[in-house]
C-alpha cells in the first residue's frame, strides 16, 4: 500500500479515456450509417410523396417550408398510381413467387451439398468449403452471364439434350421464368450451403448415434434429430437466399423474357427509362414495407446467433 | 459422421459439376476463333489482343479498381470499428437500430440501396463520379466486413486485451500490440470481402455514378445485354482466373497463420 496512488490514477485513466473512446467508437459507424443508410431511406419515402415534374431532378418537392406545410401537401397519388395499374401488383407477387420458389430450389440443391460436405473427412472439408466459396468471389454478373450461353436456342444445353437424342426440337429456356429459377439456384447456392454447413458441423454426431440406438431408422433420426438441429442454418440460408432474391435486377433482365416481371426489373426501368422518379420511389416503398419483415426476422437471428456464441 | 454414403457422393459430384461446368464453358470458349460463341472453330487468343486494346474497358477497369481500393479500404475501418461496437458495446442509446443497420444492408435488395443513395446524393447536390461511388460501396461493404470481423471478436480471448493494459499498455497499444494481430485474418478477408463486392457490383455503381465515371461491371453489362460476345468471354476468362489464384493464396496463407497461431498457442502453454 506503499503507493495507492498509482494503480488507481492508472485506472482512472483508462476508464476516462476508455469512455471517451467508446464514445468515438460507436459514434463514427453510427453517423455514418445514420447519414449514408437511414437518411436516404426518408429522401425516399418523401419522394414517393412528391409529383413528377419534367425538370431535373424530375420531381417537385411537394414539402418546401416547414412540417404543417408538408403534411398539408403530402398526397399519395403515386402510390394512387400503383394500384391502379395492374402491371406493379402482379409484379410484387410474381416476385415473391420467383423467390419463394427459387428459394425452396435453393434449399433442395444446397442442403444435400452441406449435409454430404459435413460428413465428408476432416482433411477434405478446407477444400470443399473453398470450392463453395470459390464461385462467390467470383463476378455476380460472369456468372449470371454464363448461363445465356448455355440455356439459349442453338445453346450448349440444347445441343448436349439433341445429341444424346432425348429431345428432337431446342427447348426454349433463355428469356423464361425457368431461366430465372437456374440463376438464382445458381448465383445463391454458396448463400444456402455455407449457413447450413457451419450449423451442420457443430451437430453432436453421438446425438444421431443415440437416436438410432434407441431404434430410429436413418431415415427418421434424419428427420427428428438433423433438421430441427440445424433449423438456424436453414433459416439463415433461406433469408439469404430470398431477401435479395425477391429485388433481383440483373437475373430477370439477362435470363427472364418479357414475361417475367420483377420488381427490381420494373424498378429499374421506372428510374432509367422512364425517368419517374416519384412513381419508382413508390414502388421501392412498397418493396421496403414488404421486406421489413422478413429482414428483421433475419436480424434477430443473426443476433441471436452471435449472443448464443459470446 | 465421417462415413459418406453414396447418395452424398452422388450430392456433391452434381453439386459441383452445377457450380463449375458454366464456367468452364465460358473460359473455353474464349478460346474460340469463332465469334458465334457456340460453334467451336479452332484456338485463338484474338479476342484477349481485342480485348486488352480496347480502350474503353481499360478506362472502366481502372475507375473500378480505385474505387474498390478506397472503399475497401475506408470499409474495412469502419467494419471492425461496428464489430468492436457490436461485440465489445454493451449497452447504448440506440443498440437496436445500429445492429439493424449493420444487418439489414447485407439482405437489401440493390435496387433501393441504389436508388436511395442517388436520391441522397441529388437532394444534397453533390455531383455524380468516383467519390458518389466510393461513399455508396463503403456503405454497404462496411456491413459485411462488421459481420466477419465480429464473429472473430466473439472467440477472442479478452484477458489477452486486459493483460497487456495491467501490464501498462495504453489501449490504443494494446490495440495494436494485442488484438489486432490476433484479429488479422477477419480483418483482412473483411477487406477482401469488401473490395471483391466493390469490384462486383452493377446495381449501386449505375445508380450512382454520373456520366464521368464508368465501372467495368457496367461496361460488361451494356455489352451482354446485346447478347454473348467473345471478348466478355475473354475478360470473364481474365477476372476468374485472377479471383482463382486470390482465393487458392489467401486460403494458404490463413492456413499457414493458422498453424503458426497454434504452435504459438502451444508454446505459450508450456511456457505458463
Amino acid at each position: 500500500m506503499g503507493r495507492p496512488g498509482l494503480g488507481e490514477l492508472d485506472q482512472d485513466r483508462r476508464g476516462a479515456f476508455g469512455e471517451m473512446r467508446r464514445a468515438v467508437l460507436i459514434a463514427v459507424p453510427y453517423a455514418w450509417l445514420f447519414a449514408l443508410f437511414l437518411i436516404p431511406f426518408a429522401v425516399v419515402f418523401k419522394i414517393s410523396l412528391s409529383d413528377i415534374a419534367l425538370a431535373i431532378p424530375p420531381y417537385t418537392p411537394t414539402a418546401k417550408d416547414g412540417i404543417w406545410n408538408m403534411l398539408s401537401q403530402l398526397d399519395f397519388e403515386n402510390f394512387i398510381f400503383l394500384t391502379e395499374d395492374d402491371l406493379y401488383w402482379k409484379a410484387y407477387v410474381s416476385s415473391l413467387q420467383i423467390a419463394l420458389i427459387s428459394m425452396l430450389l435453393t434449399l433442395l440443391v444446397g442442403y444435400p451439398m452441406a449435409y454430404a460436405m459435413a460428413r465428408a473427412p476432416e482433411q477434405w472439408r478446407p477444400t470443399l468449403l473453398m470450392l463453395v466459396i470459390l464461385p462467390f468471389w467470383t463476378s455476380f454478373l460472369i456468372r449470371v452471364y454464363a448461363w445465356v450461353g448455355i440455356l439459349s436456342g442453338e445453346g450448349f444445353l440444347n445441343q448436349f439434350l439433341l445429341w444424346i437424342g432425348i429431345i428432337d426440337a431446342p427447348l426454349t429456356i433463355l428469356n423464361t421464368n425457368t431461366a430465372v429459377y437456374i440463376g438464382i439456384v445458381y448465383t445463391y447456392l454458396p448463400f444456402m450451403i455455407l449457413p447450413i454447413y457451419s450449423a451442420l458441423d457443430r451437430l453432436d454426431g453421438s446425438l444421431i448415434e443415440a437416436a438410432e440406438d434407441l431404434g430410429c431408422s436413418r431415415i427418421k433420426a434424419f428427420w427428428l434429430v438433423t433438421i430441427p438441429l440445424s433449423r438456424n442454418g436453414i433459416i439463415a440460408g433461406c433469408f439469404l437466399v430470398f431477401i435479395p432474391a425477391l429485388g433481383e435486377f440483373v437475373i430477370p433482365s439477362l435470363l427472364g423474357g418479357s414475361g417475367t416481371l420483377m420488381i427490381g426489373k420494373v424498378l429499374f426501368e421506372e428510374f432509367f427509362s422512364n425517368r419517374d422518379w416519384p412513381v419508382a420511389s413508390a414502388v421501392a416503398v412498397i418493396l421496403l414495407l414488404i421486406l421489413i419483415i422478413p429482414i428483421v426476422l433475419f436480424q434477430r437471428n443473426e443476433q441471436k446467433q452471435v449472443e448464443a456464441e459470446g | 459422421m465421417n462415413r459418406l454414403s453414396s447418395f452424398n457422393v452422388v450430392s456433391l459430384t452434381l453439386g459441383f459439376v452445377f457450380l463449375y461446368v458454366p464456367m468452364l464453358i465460358l473460359v473455353i470458349y474464349s478460346f474460340n476463333a469463332s465469334k458465334l460463341v457456340t460453334v467451336w472453330a479452332g484456338f485463338s487468343t484474338k479476342w484477349y489482343g481485342e480485348l486488352l486494346s480496347n480502350d474503353a474497358f481499360l478506362d472502366a477497369a481502372w475507375v473500378t479498381l480505385r474505387v474498390a481500393v478506397i472503399s475497401s479500404t475506408i470499409a474495412t475501418v469502419l467494419g471492425t470499428m461496428a464489430a468492436y461496437v457490436l461485440v465489445r458495446g454493451g449497452r447504448f442509446w440506440g443498440r437496436t437500430l445500429f445492429s439493424g443497420m449493420i444487418y439489414a444492408p447485407l439482405v437489401m435488395p440493390e435496387v433501393i440501396t441504389g436508388l436511395s443513395l442517388l436520391l441522397l446524393f441529388i437532394g444534397i447536390g453533390l455531383d455524380r463520379g468516383v467519390l458518389t461511388i466510393v461513399l455508396a460501396h463503403t456503405t454497404f461493404s462496411m456491413c459485411f466486413v462488421s459481420v466477419v470481423v465480429s464473429s472473430r471478436l466473439v472467440s477472442f480471448d479478452r484477458s489477452l486485451e486486459e493483460a497487456a493494459l495491467d501490464l501498462g499498455a495504453s489501449p490504443w497499444d494494446a490495440f495494436r500490440l494485442v488484438t489486432l494481430p490476433i484479429i488479422a485474418p477477419a480483418v483482412i478477408s473483411g477487406w477482401l470481402l469488401a473490395f471483391t463486392l466493390s469490384l462486383d457490383d452493377l446495381v449501386i455503381a449505375s445508380f450512382t455514378s454520373g456520366p464521368s465515371a464508368t465501372t467495368l461491371p457496367m461496361k460488361i453489362w451494356s455489352s451482354v445485354r446485346l447478347g454473348v460476345s467473345p471478348e466478355i468471354n475473354a475478360l470473364s476468362t481474365i477476372l476468374i482466373g485472377l479471383v482463382t489464384v486470390g482465393v487458392i493464396a489467401a486460403s494458404l496463407a490463413s492456413k499457414q497463420a493458422a498453424v503458426r497461431a497454434k504452435r504459438d498457442e502451444q508454446a505459450a502453454a508450456r511456457a505458463a
